[in-house]
């Protein structure tokens, strides 16, 4: 039943992600809103003028967004039946948000090297633990384009699993938007 | 006992959601008789204080998040998709899941008491200790060093996953799953309020989650989130977790509004009165408690301006809850009223939660609650909304639907025994501390001294306490050996003359729930109105079969996942972590590529 | 600080007249909300009163119209079938505005009260700071060169301001006849601001959950006449030197005892140079207080003698080590704290 729509006229499990995008807003409201609390509350260096680097996560964002692109067309295409750019858009859809990923890795490696660790100051603390648990619905949109990519090499995946599609495009959209609302608060006003 | 663990069946769980919850409930009394008995008698003769501080944590802990939010769970689960005219909720794996979440949760914070001898002391030395409200910077490493704050931060999550999963399922099943023609402003309080608890379930709870995420770093990895010492403010803290816990305070006391808004209209025979200045106003409490976590912050010293900001929006909230009392008392007004036990609890509901709501008026007075605050006055106020409220509602629920989910009537008259005791009991023990904190007894004290003057209060309010005691022995005796057989099927499926469409099925009803899909036309589907005529019986049998789906073994399995993760953390080994990782892993692709027709 | 506010138009009874049950219990009520000592207390109690009286109005007119109901319409046989009335516009009405009406005589009296009660105290108010400790409290006269513990002395009818932070974690203030609660919390400096016309001892307690001894957080506020007060303050000052005691010979053993035994290491003693820590209640003077351990026992000797012995076994979690010493050294120790006049 649940790929019906019901007395709405959505399909359930559309609007239960809808629903739990609702909920995931107020957790990253309360992650931006700490770290905007502490900002500029840190009793030691390594401070975030000193350390963040702008035009490196410009290009991340960049990305981020491109990857967005590619998703609406992954989606676009399997709506219509096109399994063949489907799949080539779902994989490039995966491939941005991997090297989303690895800018992420390499970001937080070279900090760490100029002695910014999660304990060093509050900065680091309320940094690592925003931009992480971003990363981390990063790696989880990541798995899942590629398992719904396997599924699709498969042919497993057609046009009756649009909706599906379109549920993960919701999800990658969402932590795409959450991206630049903290390059913004983070990144661009310091 | 296979097909229980696996079910996916709404009123299943529905069941399994009734004794989990009740059992937690018992264990939260006992550790609330365990305090009583303590504070009998002045000077602290019983209990250590570390055992006294393991005991009131964990009162408040279970009786929030083990015992009357499930309990609630419990009637969303048996009785909303029967009331929308559903065969069940729109995800039921994802229902059993947020099952099993609760149960083991339950478990990992409970197994606190026992398992001290694995981190070398004893029994009753483990278990979180610093309150259910876990104010920081007293749950840092630095003072309270043990694994019992470990277990709070950890346990605490599981809870939230739990609510938060059912969160969406039933946001989706009341907006989604309703019969043709149960428009919106057709469907019953009872949802309607449901629906608003939801949705400050799943605003409410991420906020929480941030703070204990927070914490749990602190605790763990070293960071200074809520330590001075580090540049962090534990004000913060309070911040975010009032502003998830007014909104809790919301989640426990509106389900139970809307269990008298059916009970009170079924007995008087009068249909509610006011439905849409019912539903509404709860919609507004659910808004206006969104902006009023500081005024549990008066005493910080926040400023005179936020104080008043606060003290404003905290008694906007009487205004929709006074309007809710009296539609109450106008739905009675004129009508026939029947005073079976599930009335006189909603009765008893009206009259309790009108003291409770009073006195809550009178903190919402900053400069008052400056006295009131953490003392035994505010105990009064919270055992007067949650037990006179909450508790009391819930037990008009229990007697109200149990005949609907176990085919069984349950004796009237222990059941007024049960009621006179309760409110007799619950009265004895709260409305003394009223005194006791107005002449300056402080809570959460393992011993106060004899010349505060208020060592006959506490002994009257401990006399309550352990009447409380003997009127859930009663109820429980009541479950357990006095059931009249309501025999299913031969019976009336309906033994009160209820108006909503959950009385249109069998009691108990058929695992599909409904013959044939009823198409609603009214709000009050079984009783004849000026407009419409009762719905037409629905057949016996279905003219056609009706697939219902199976039971998986993965909600279980995916649940049992994090307790697994959170005891790696306690006990500080990787591999288990990693292994409920693993676990977690499996358990939601095995979900998500499971042939479930659901 | 101005007049207490409180809605002129109530009357305002005697406590006694609600509060007869509990007068069963018998007084007195030392730690009472409901015998203010101080503006600040008094103007709380007046606001409170103010909304008991609309509270207990209310409670009657609603409690009346539902227990009416239930008896007026319990079910009798024969009824005819009640008429289905679904709602009311000009009632819904009523009750909104009604409750709304209520609120507003009770708002307004509210935010004056905030106000008035702030914790701004005028400049020539005294100024101590509290300072919350797991579980003592520590108070600081800047002005008059004085650091104590647990017992607070200040001179009646004089404007006092408490600058109240935390060493270690979140505790309040209550002293409930000289007026309402305030945190303690580290990293912050918070206020109250109050006078006291009524020279007395009044007890309070500290009343933010802060861990196992908690409930043993205890003090005492000393309001004196301002001679009496005086006569303290010169008591205290370290000039004066250390007291003979009445020249109990094992004072000086007593002397060497604290030096040797390490208790040095967290307490200050002003005669006593070694002696300079700070993590314990500073003792120039602790044999002229009347309690010791956050208030919990009196000083006497027998109740010093067991404190040293083993303060956590008489009070949980006290942070003060056992020393187990043997009893001529306890002797000593206990003669010359109590010389420390």
């Amino acid at each position: 039943m649940s790929t019906h729509a019901g007395s709405m006229g959505l399909d359930s499990r559309k609007m239960a992600f809808w629903a739990f995008i609702g909920s995931e807003c107020l957790l990253f409201a309360s992650l931006i809103s700490t770290y905007l609390v502490y900002k500029g509350k840190s009793l030691n260096g390594p401070y975030p003028h000193e350390i963040l680097n702008i035009p490196f996560t410009s290009f991340s964002t960049f990305d981020l967004l491109m990857s967005s692109l590619a998703m609406v067309l992954a989606l676009s295409a399997i709506q219509r039946g096109d399994m063949r750019q489907g799949k080539r858009w779902l994989f490039v859809t995966a491939l941005l948000g991997l090297i989303f990923l690895g800018g992420q890795v390499w970001e937080f490696n070279h900090f760490a090297h100029q002695g910014l660790g999660l304990t060093t100051n509050l900065f680091g603390s309320t940094f690592y633990v925003l931009t992480g648990t971003h990363g981390a619905h990063v790696t989880v949109g990541v798995t899942w384009l590629l398992t719904l990519w396997v599924q699709a090499l498969r042919g497993k995946l057609g046009p009756a699993q649009a909706m599906t599609v379109e549920i993960a495009g919701l999800y990658w959209h969402f932590v795409d938007v959450v991206w630049i609302v903290i390059f913004t608060v983070v990144y661009l006003i310091q | 006992m296979k097909s229980w663990i696996t079910t996916t069946d709404h009123k299943r769980i529905g069941l399994l959601y009734f004794w989990t919850a009740f059992a937690f409930f018992l264990i939260g009394g006992l550790e609330a008789l365990v305090i009583r008995a303590q504070l009998a008698r002045p000077e602290g003769v019983g209990v250590s204080a570390e055992v006294f501080n393991q005991m009131f944590t964990m009162h408040g802990t279970t009786m929030v998040f083990l015992a009357l939010m499930p309990l609630t769970a419990s009637l969303f689960n048996f009785i909303i998709p029967l009331q929308i005219g559903a065969r069940d909720v729109a995800f039921p794996r994802l229902n059993a899941f947020s099952y099993w979440v609760f149960v083991l949760g339950g478990v990992f914070l409970n197994a606190s008491f026992f398992v001290g001898p694995l981190f070398g002391t004893g029994a009753l030395s483990v278990a979180p200790d610093a309150g259910w409200f876990g104010y920081a910077n007293l749950t840092s490493r630095q003072y309270s060093p043990g694994p019992n704050i470990d277990f709070w931060v950890l346990g605490v999550q599981i809870l939230g996953v739990a609510s938060l999963a059912a969160g969406f399922n039933f946001i989706v099943t009341i907006l989604n799953m309703r019969a043709p023609g149960m428009r919106m402003l057709r469907v019953p309080v009872f949802t309607w309020m449901t629906l608003v608890t939801q949705f400050i379930v799943i605003t409410a709870f991420p906020v929480i989650t941030v703070a204990l995420v927070l914490l749990m770093f602190d605790r763990f990895f070293g960071t200074h989130f809520f330590v001075p010492a580090g540049g962090g403010d534990p004000i913060l803290w309070q911040h975010l977790f009032w502003m998830f816990g007014h909104p809790e305070v919301y989640i426990l006391i509106l389900p139970a509004m809307g269990i008298v808004s059916e009970v009170l209209p079924t007995f008087s025979r009068k249909p509610l009165f006011g439905y849409i200045v019912v539903v509404y106003s709860g919609i507004l409490i659910g808004f206006l408690g969104w902006g009023v976590w500081s005024h549990h912050m008066f005493a910080v010293g926040l400023g005179p301006i936020a104080d008043s900001v606060f003290a404003g929006t905290t008694m906007l909230i009487a205004i929709p809850t006074g309007v809710k009392i009296f539609n109450w008392i106008a739905t009675l007004w004129g009508g026939q009223l029947r005073f079976t036990t599930a009335m006189l609890f909603a009765l008893g509901f009206i009259a309790m939660f009108i003291i409770g709501g009073l006195s809550g008026v009178t903190h919402a007075s900053p400069p008052a609650d400056l006295q009131q605050t953490d003392t035994y006055y505010v105990v009064a106020h919270i055992h007067y909304v949650l037990f006179g409220g909450t508790m009391l509602g819930l037990f008009a629920g229990f007697y109200y639907w149990w005949p609907k989910m176990t085919g069984r009537l349950l004796s009237e008259t222990l059941g007024r025994w049960h009621f006179w005791l309760s409110l007799i009991g619950m009265n004895l023990a709260f409305f003394p501390m009223h005194f006791s904190g107005l002449l300056g007894m402080p809570r959460r004290i393992y011993t106060y001294p004899d010349e505060l003057g208020v060592t006959s209060m506490n002994l009257v309010s401990t006399i309550g306490a352990f009447l409380i005691g003997v009127a859930t022995l009663v109820f429980f005796w009541n479950l357990f050996r006095h059931r009249r057989a309501l025999a299913p099927g031969a019976g009336p499926s309906d033994p009160w003359g209820g108006a909503t469409l959950e009385w249109a099925v069998p009691s108990p009803p058929p695992v599909y729930n409904f013959s044939v899909m009823p198409v609603v036309e009214g709000r009050l589907p079984l009783w004849r109105t000026a407009r419409h005529e009762p719905i037409a019986p629905l057949p016996a049998t279905p003219p056609a079969p009706i697939h219902v789906p199976g039971g998986s073994w993965w909600p279980l399995i995916t649940a049992a996942a994090l307790p697994v993760m959170a005891t790696g953390a306690v006990s500080r080994e990787l591999w288990v972590v990693l292994l409920g990782v693993a676990v977690l892993i499996v358990g939601v692709y095995r979900w998500a590529y499971e042939p479930f027709e659901g | 600080m101005s007049e207490p506010v409180y809605f002129a138009a109530v009357p305002r009874l005697k406590w006694s007249l609600w509060l007869l049950p509990a007068l069963a219990c018998r007084g007195p009520f030392p730690q009472s909300t409901l015998d203010p000592r101080s503006d600040f207390s008094a103007a709380i109690d007046g606001l409170f009163t103010n909304i008991f009286w609309w509270a207990l109005f209310v409670f009657v007119v609603v409690e009346s119209l539902l227990v009416y109901a239930i008896i007026r319409y319990r079910a009798r046989p024969g009824a005819p079938e009640p008429k289905p009335l679904h709602g009311h516009t000009a009632l819904e009405i009523g009750w909104t505005l009604a409750p709304a009406l209520i609120l507003v005589f009770i708002a307004v009296p509210t935010i004056r009260t905030i106000f008035a009660t702030a914790g701004h105290a005028p400049p020539s108010a005294l100024r101590v700071e509290v300072i919350g400790h797991q579980w003592w409290w520590e108070f600081r006269y800047p002005s008059l060169g004085i650091t104590t513990a647990n017992e607070l002395h200040l001179p009646v009818h004089t404007p006092i301001q408490l600058d109240l932070s935390s060493a270690d974690i979140i505790h309040s203030f209550w002293v409930p006849r000289l007026g309402g609660k305030r945190d303690l919390t580290p990293g912050h400096v918070t206020r109250i601001a109050f006078r006291s016309d009524s020279a007395g001892e009044y007890l309070g307690q500290c009343a933010e959950f802060c861990g196992v001894s908690h409930a043993n957080m205890r003090l005492r506020v000393f309001v004196q006449p301002e001679a009496e007060f005086q006569a303290w303050v010169a008591g205290q000052q370290p000039a004066s030197g250390p007291a003979a005691a009445g020249g109990d010979a094992r004072v000086p053993e007593g002397r060497q005892e604290f030096v040797r035994n390490g208790c040095i290491a967290c307490h200050t003693i002003a005669e006593l140079p070694q002696a300079r820590g700070v993590l314990g209640p500073n003792l120039s003077r602790v044999g002229s207080r009347t309690t010791i351990a956050g208030g919990l026992f009196a000083n006497t000797a027998d109740n010093l003698r067991r404190w040293i012995h083993n303060a956590p076994a008489v009070k949980p979690g006290a942070l003060m080590p056992p020393s187990l010493l043997p009893d001529s050294e306890l002797d000593a120790l206990v003669a010359y704290l109590q010389s420390l006049k």
